[in-house]
C-alpha cells in the first residue's frame, strides 16, 4: 500500500465563459478570462482522493504544467485532498505551443521519478479536446491504459476499469502500473470549499522545469489559424402544417 | 456583549461569498443578495434563532454546490455525448 498516484490537472478557460477569438486569429482572449481546472480533471482528482480514501493508495501527487497561474489549479486539486503538488514551469511562447506530447513526456519523466503506481487523467481538456495526453502517457512508459474510464476498482492486484465506448460499456483488468484516464459518469467531484483551500496552503508545492526532467518542450505544430464556427442561421416560425409544406418545398427540399 | 455565535456567522459568510464567485448570474448580483440576506437578521441576539439561520445558511451551500455541479454536468453531457447517451 506503499503506493504513489500522480494526477494530472489542467488549467483551461472556465467551462461556462463564452469564448472568443482573438482579431488576429491567431487564438483565443485568455486575457482577464475567468479560468478553472479542468472539469475531466476534477473527476480525476476525485478518483485519486476516493482511492486513497479506501487505503489503496498512500499519497495523491497533483501535477500541472504550465506559468506561475497553474499553481492555482494546483491548490484546488489540494483542496479535493491532494497531499502535495509538482508546478512544472512553462510560460511564454514555450507554454503556448504546449500540448499532449510535450505533457505526456514529462509525466511520464514525472512518473518514474516519483515511483508513481497509477497516473489519473481526465480524458480530455475542454479548450484543446485533444483526448491523447493519457494514451501517449501509457505508450511512452509502456504501461497499460484503461481510458474513458466510468468506474474502477482494485480486484486483486489488477485494477478493474469500466470504460464508457460507443457501443456500450467495456470492463477491462489490467495490471499495475496503469494510466487511466476519466469520464464524465466516474464520480461527482467534490467542491473545493474556502476551509478546504485554507488547508491545502499548508500542502507543499513543489517548481520544477521541464529541462530538469530532460524533456524538451519544443512543439512539432503551427497553428495557422483560429476561427469561429459558421453563424447559425436564424429559424422561420410556420403558422399551419400546409405553410410548413410550402416553405419545405420551396427550399426544395420535398 | 458580543455573541459568541458572530464567529460562526462571519465564517459562514465567508463560505457562502467564496461560492458566490461561480454564481451564474455573476458574483455581483450574488454578493448584493448576499449582503442583504444578512443585514436582514442582523439584530437577531436569540442564540436558537441564529443557530437555526446558521443551520440554513449551510443548507443553502449544500444547495449551491448542488446546483454548480448539475449545471457542470448537464453542460459537458450536452457537449460531448450523443443525445441517445
Amino acid at each position: 500500500m506503499s503506493a504513489r498516484v500522480l494526477v494530472g490537472v489542467k488549467r483551461v478557460i472556465d467551462y461556462a465563459v463564452k469564448i472568443r477569438v482573438k482579431p488576429d486569429h491567431t487564438g483565443v482572449v485568455t486575457d482577464g478570462v475567468k479560468h478553472s481546472m479542468n472539469p475531466f480533471c476534477e473527476i480525476a482528482v476525485e478518483e485519486a482522493v476516493k482511492l486513497k480514501e479506501k487505503k489503496l493508495f498512500k499519497e495523491v501527487v497533483a501535477v500541472s504544467c504550465g506559468p506561475q497561474q497553474a499553481q492555482e489549479t494546483i491548490r484546488t486539486a489540494l483542496a479535493m485532498g491532494a497531499d502535495r503538488g509538482i508546478h512544472v514551469e512553462v510560460s511564454g511562447k514555450d507554454y503556448e505551443a504546449l500540448g499532449p506530447l510535450q505533457v505526456s513526456k514529462i509525466l511520464a519523466a514525472l512518473a518514474k521519478k516519483e515511483e508513481a503506481n497509477l497516473i489519473i487523467l481526465g480524458k480530455q481538456a475542454i479548450d484543446d479536446d485533444c483526448n491523447q495526453t493519457g494514451q501517449m502517457t501509457a505508450a511512452l512508459l509502456d504501461w497499460p491504459q484503461g481510458t474513458f474510464a466510468s468506474e474502477v476498482t482494485m480486484d486483486g492486484e489488477k485494477l478493474k476499469v469500466v470504460r464508457e465506448i460507443d457501443g456500450g460499456l467495456e470492463t477491462i483488468k489490467i495490471k499495475m502500473p496503469a494510466v487511466l484516464t476519466a469520464d464524465l459518469r466516474l464520480n461527482t467531484p467534490r467542491y473545493a470549499t474556502l476551509p478546504n483551500i485554507m488547508k491545502a496552503k499548508k500542502k507543499k508545492i513543489t517548481t520544477v522545469k521541464p529541462g530538469d526532467l530532460g524533456v524538451d518542450v519544443s512543439s512539432r505544430l503551427e497553428v495557422l489559424n483560429v476561427e469561429e464556427p459558421p453563424q447559425r442561421q436564424a429559424g422561420v416560425k410556420v403558422e399551419t402544417v400546409d405553410d410548413l409544406v410550402g416553405k419545405l418545398r420551396e427550399a426544395g427540399k420535398i | 456583549m458580543t455573541n459568541p455565535l458572530r464567529g460562526e456567522v462571519i465564517r459562514l459568510y465567508k463560505n457562502l461569498l467564496y461560492l458566490g464567485r461561480d454564481y451564474p448570474k455573476g458574483s455581483t448580483y450574488f454578493r448584493e443578495r448576499l449582503k442583504a440576506a444578512f443585514m436582514k437578521n442582523k439584530d437577531v441576539t436569540d442564540p436558537v434563532k441564529i443557530k437555526n439561520l446558521v443551520d440554513r445558511g449551510e443548507f443553502v451551500i449544500k444547495e449551491l454546490e448542488a446546483m454548480y455541479y448539475l449545471r457542470k454536468y448537464r453542460t459537458l453531457k450536452k457537449r460531448y455525448y450523443e443525445p441517445e447517451h
